[in-house]
Parts: C-alpha cells; sequence; structure tokens
C-alpha cells in the first residue's frame, strides 16, 4: 500500500474513534446526576419501542407494495378490457376462435367486476359501402355482446355500438390496415 | 336553413312572352333521342346577350349572364356549347327576334339551336327576355320574359332553361334540384347541402358528431339522415320549412333512410330486434310495418318510383346482393348475381334500371342494371373507387362520390356513364350524394 492510503485508513479508523470517546465523556456528566439507573431502563425501552416501530414500518411498507402491485394489476386488466380488441375476417362477423379466448377473458373480469358497464364497438374496414358496412359493424357488436351475454354477463351491463367505417384504428389502406380496422372493441362506461 | 326557402323575389318574377304554337305540334324525340340522348349532342350557340338599355357595369353582368346560362345547358350533357369566337354574327347587332335573326349565319357555324337574350337595367331592378330558335326550321321554340332583382339573375337563368329542357323533352329539367351530401371539411361528417350543379354549398346540419346518409322526402321539405350526436347512430327527420324534427332512437342502428314517393313515409333499417330488418315508418318515426323477416344483414333500401316495390341488400345468400321486394305482398326476387359485393341500389326515377355500387377484387364500382337483373352496364372503370349513386330527379344524370383525385367528392355522370366531371370542391371529404325531387314550385 502506499503511503497516501494509509493515512486514508488513519482517517477513517481513528478519527470516529475519537469522536466516540468524546461523547462517553459526555454520557458520565449525565450519570453525576444520579439518574444512572433510569436512565438505562428507559433507554431499553425506547430501543425496544423503535424496533417495534421500524417492524410495523417494514410491514406497512410491505402491504402498500402488494397493495400497489395489486392495484396495477387491477389497472392493468382494466386497461387490458379495453386495449385488447379482436378481430374478424372480411365481410364476416364471426367469432374466430382467438376471439373467443379475448371474450372469455373479458368475460372473467366483468364478473368480477360487478359495477362495470361496457360499451362493445362494431367497426369495418373501408371496403364495401359504409351504410352496409354499419350494418356489419352491428353484427360485429352484436356477436361479441351475444358471446359475453351467454358467459353470465347481464344484458343491461352490455351495449352495443356500430362504427361501420367510420373510425378506423389504422387509416392505412392496405391489407395490414384492413385486417387490425375489422374489430370490436370493448369501452368502460 | 334560409338558403333552402324560396326567396319572396320569386314573386316578383312574371311571365310576358308565352307563345303557343308548339301546343302538341312539337314531337320532343325530333330533337332528344331518349333512348341515348347524349349519343349525339346538340350543337347550341349561345351568342353574348344584348343590352337594350343600362349602363357599361352592366355589360359584365350580361357577360357573366350568358356564359351561366352556357354553362347550364352544357350541364345537361345534352348539348354542345359552341365556341363564340367562330359566330358569324356581331353579338351586339345581331338580331334576337324572328324577323332580324340571319339563321343562315347560324347554321353555317353548325347551330342546330339559338339562345338569344335582351336585358333591360332599372335602376336594382332588370328585366330579360330569352328565345330558343329552331335554326333549322327558322321558327322560336320558347320565348320568356322575366322581372326581378339583379341578384336574382342566375334564378332567372334556371327557370329559362328549364322551358328549354321542357321544350325540347317534353320533361321538366332539374335546374330547382338541390343535392344533400356529407362533408367532413368542418372536422366532423355533417350534411350540406348546393344547387344542382354544385353552386352555393352550405351547412345544413350542426352536430359535431358523425352524420350520415341524407334522403330527400317526395316533396322536398323534410330530410332524413343519421347522426350519432347522442353517441350511437340514431335517425333524424327534419322538416326543413317550419323546423319540425323527430327521432328515431331505438338500441342498435338507425339507419339508411329511403322516403317514399307521394307519400310522408320513409323506410329505415333498425337493428333493436337484434337483427338489421327493413321498416316502413311514418314523417313522425313510427312504425307502420317491418317489412323484411329474415336473420342476417338487410339494409339499404330504395323505392321505385310509382311506391309500389324497394329494391334492398341483404346477405340472404351469403354476400351482399341487390333483392327486389313487393311492398304488399313481400315477395322478394334476387336482382344482381354478377360479382360478390353489391350494395347501394338507387332506382331510377323512370322506374326500368337500378343503379347500385359494386365491389371487385378490391375496385369499386357503379353499374346500372334493368330491373329484370339482365346485363348490368359498368358507368365507371379505373377511377379510384366510386360510390353512393343518385339520379337525378328527370332521370338524366347520376351524381356519385369518388376517391379519383384523392380525396373523396361528388361527381355527376350521365346514365350513360359518359360526362364524368366533378360537382364541387370544398375543403375536406365528401360523399353520400342525395339529389332532390323538382322544386314543385317552379
Amino acid at each position: 500500500m502506499s503511503r497516501r492510503m494509509w493515512i486514508f485508513v488513519a482517517m477513517f479508523m481513528v478519527l470516529p474513534g475519537m469522536l466516540f470517546t468524546v461523547s462517553c465523556a459526555k454520557k458520565k456528566v449525565a450519570s453525576e446526576t444520579g439518574l444512572q439507573q433510569g436512565e438505562a431502563g428507559k433507554s431499553a425501552a425506547d430501543k425496544a419501542r423503535a424496533e417495534e416501530l421500524a417492524r410495523q414500518k417494514a410491514l406497512e411498507e410491505q402491504r402498500l407494495k402488494e397493495e400497489a402491485a395489486k392495484q396495477g394489476k387491477i389497472a392493468e386488466e382494466r386497461a387490458r378490457l379495453e386495449n385488447e380488441d379482436i378481430y374478424f375476417e372480411f365481410d364476416s362477423a364471426t367469432l374466430l376462435p382467438a376471439a373467443q379466448g379475448v371474450l372469455k377473458k373479458k368475460a372473467q373480469y366483468l364478473k368480477e367486476n360487478e359495477k362495470l358497464k361496457v360499451a362493445v364497438e362494431g367497426h369495418c374496414d373501408e371496403r364495401g359501402t359504409n351504410e352496409y358496412n354499419l350494418a356489419l359493424g352491428d353484427r360485429r357488436a352484436k356477436s361479441a355482446t351475444q358471446f359475453i351475454m351467454n358467459l353470465g354477463i347481464p344484458a343491461s351491463r352490455i351495449t352495443a355500438i356500430s362504427y361501420g367505417e367510420e373510425r378506423p384504428m389504422d387509416p392505412g389502406h392496405t391489407e395490414e390496415a384492413w385486417a387490425k380496422n375489422r374489430r370490436a372493441h370493448f369501452v368502460i362506461q | 336553413m334560409v338558403g333552402l326557402r324560396r326567396g319572396a323575389a320569386w314573386l316578383l318574377l312574371f311571365i310576358w312572352v308565352n307563345l303557343a304554337f308548339l301546343k302538341g305540334g312539337l314531337c320532343a324525340v325530333e330533337y332528344i333521342d331518349i333512348n341515348n340522348p347524349f349519343l349525339r349532342k346538340i350543337p347550341v350557340a349561345v351568342p353574348f346577350f344584348q343590352a337594350k338599355s343600362g349602363s357599361s357595369a352592366d355589360s359584365q353582368i350580361i357577360k357573366e349572364g350568358s356564359n351561366f346560362l352556357a354553362q347550364t345547358l352544357d350541364f345537361t350533357g345534352f348539348f354542345k356549347i359552341l365556341d363564340r369566337g367562330a359566330f358569324l354574327e356581331d353579338p351586339q347587332r345581331m338580331g334576337i327576334e324572328i324577323p332580324n335573326i340571319s339563321f343562315n349565319s347560324w347554321t353555317t357555324v353548325g347551330a342546330e339551336l339559338l339562345v338569344t337574350g335582351g336585358f333591360e337595367f332599372s335602376g336594382e331592378t332588370i328585366a330579360v327576355e330569352f328565345r330558343l330558335f329552331d335554326t333549322f326550321k327558322g321558327r322560336m321554340l320558347v320565348g320568356k320574359r322575366y322581372q326581378g332583382v339583379k341578384a336574382d339573375l342566375k334564378k332567372i337563368i334556371h327557370l329559362f332553361c328549364d322551358e328549354i329542357i321542357y321544350s325540347l323533352t317534353g320533361k321538366h329539367g332539374i335546374f330547382s334540384s338541390r343535392i344533400a351530401f356529407v362533408s367532413n371539411g368542418s372536422g366532423n361528417k355533417e350534411i350540406y347541402v348546393c344547387d344542382f350543379d354544385g353552386g352555393n354549398p352550405r351547412q345544413l346540419t350542426q352536430t359535431k358528431a358523425i352524420t350520415l346518409s341524407p334522403a330527400w322526402s317526395f316533396d322536398g321539405d323534410w330530410i332524413a339522415y343519421t347522426s350519432y350526436v347522442n353517441g350511437k347512430p340514431d335517425l333524424f327527420i327534419r322538416n326543413l320549412k317550419d323546423g319540425r324534427s323527430h327521432k328515431v332512437a331505438y338500441q342498435g342502428i338507425n339507419i339508411t333512410p329511403a322516403w317514399r314517393p307521394f307519400r310522408l313515409e320513409l323506410l329505415a333499417t333498425l337493428s333493436f330486434t337484434g337483427d338489421q330488418e327493413i321498416y316502413l315508418l311514418t314523417e313522425t318515426g313510427k312504425t307502420i310495418k317491418r317489412l323484411t323477416h329474415n336473420e342476417g344483414i338487410d339494409v339499404s333500401p330504395s323505392w321505385s318510383p310509382d311506391g309500389k316495390k324497394i329494391a334492398f341488400v341483404s346477405k340472404r345468400s351469403g354476400t351482399p346482393q341487390v333483392y327486389v321486394m313487393d311492398v304488399d305482398s313481400n315477395e322478394v326476387q334476387r336482382l344482381t348475381y354478377y360479382g360478390r359485393h353489391n350494395t347501394q341500389p338507387a332506382w331510377s326515377p323512370a322506374g326500368d334500371r337500378i343503379a347500385y355500387t359494386a365491389m371487385e377484387k378490391g375496385a369499386t364500382n357503379i353499374f346500372v342494371v334493368g330491373i329484370d337483373g339482365k346485363e348490368p352496364v359498368q358507368l365507371t372503370h379505373n377511377s379510384g373507387d366510386n360510390e353512393s349513386p343518385s339520379w337525378s330527379p328527370d332521370g338524366n344524370l347520376i351524381a356519385f362520390s369518388s376517391t379519383r383525385e384523392g380525396p373523396a367528392r361528388i361527381y355527376v355522370m350521365t346514365t350513360f356513364g359518359t360526362d364524368q366531371r366533378r360537382l364541387l370542391a370544398i375543403s375536406g371529404a365528401q360523399m353520400n350524394p342525395a339529389w332532390s325531387p323538382r322544386n314543385k314550385d317552379n
């Protein structure tokens, strides 16, 4: 070790030791008042109380952490209800297997959250004329609505709204854009 | 709304010349072949009209009036407007009445018809004489004198053009008709109305929501449309004259209104039962009867001109196709067999044909088919998506929307697919044109 390093070690080890010595001297002054015994007992009780507080604080922190995680999960599930759309084939309102899987999850969530009401929007791609697509969007919204109702969600909690081709998710004119636009979308009301 | 009312100025107009020698004597087909009126356009000369009195400032009004009349005739698709540069006669010195017209100089430049006009100005009022001549026979076909305020000149010209068309075809023209359409120029789709030629466009609805599918009642007094103003597609029925309005707002869709000829009743597609079906409603929105009873989409009805049948779209065979139903017997026949996506039927005013929109191989085009369903004819080709055919009230033109220039715009063509042109250019995209009936006041 270099000479400089030794100086550092001396500074960190020796100087705090000197400080400790000073504080010991102060305590002696206090004991001279004749309250030494009582002071010692009080100090033990304080220590126990502090430990208990710390334990409780840790528990509380743990609880909050779990609560936050739970809330996060709830928010995530709630967001998924709105963000996870189901998709259809061209000129069809038939529920594909993937769509049915998503709808089952949505139904489960709605069961667990009895107060939630949802609107189910039916959308189409731009192909075909807008009047026909309003009817097709209506059928798509109703297919999804009916599926959820069959899983036990009462009709009073679901409203079907067709938007036809009026609100595309992707404004493009490609097969990829059209696939994204042929969808049923859930909105919490 | 104000723009849709008849101006008080109409009362000022009166007819002076009304020579009746055409009564029963003139055969309309002589001039315009109704089998294909657009195959041979009639050459017509519209020299600048003459000032009988007035200042030099008025000569500009006269020039604009002459051009406007020529444009209006051109719009019909019946005529070939001759270039004024080739005329042999000086427009300010030529005769505008029979003994003074040198018909020879008009037949020499190829004109078969000649329109002359004489203007008199007095302050803000204006008196106009218009005459239409057959140059080969050397006779007047129709002559009228109108009086009104200067601002009414375009209306006066429309009135005389209607006389021209009536004298040549035996049917009234479209010059008092309007076209309703949808435009998103304001940021939302709203209903607009313009004159038959695209002039004077004005916004009719202020819903600030998606608003679609305008439809005119047979008398032109009511308009029905679908709007999301309450968050879902409801049907609104509005009287344009007195502001009365009614709403059809069942759960599901309330769309595709179609007014019945001769009666204040309309069809609409409703889905409150869970299925999209066509219903007959009163003008207040009460259900008279349900017309379709078929699991699956039934939508987009259009009346036959006698009000006895409807054409509509149904998916009952697996793909959207056009069907025809007798309203009393509910008997249904399929109309379209060619193609896999045929929608938006529009029955012609003459009753013999049905226009519709067909989508095939990614292209969307307007077709016309006889009511026997045979020999569909494609009217638009290779020019973007073409949708929403709507017949002019005289049955000679079809308005439609097209994306041929990028954003959707309203276009007009003859019923044979010729003379396709844009009707108007305003901001945003335009779609869903609906041609009004002739104004009954004219």
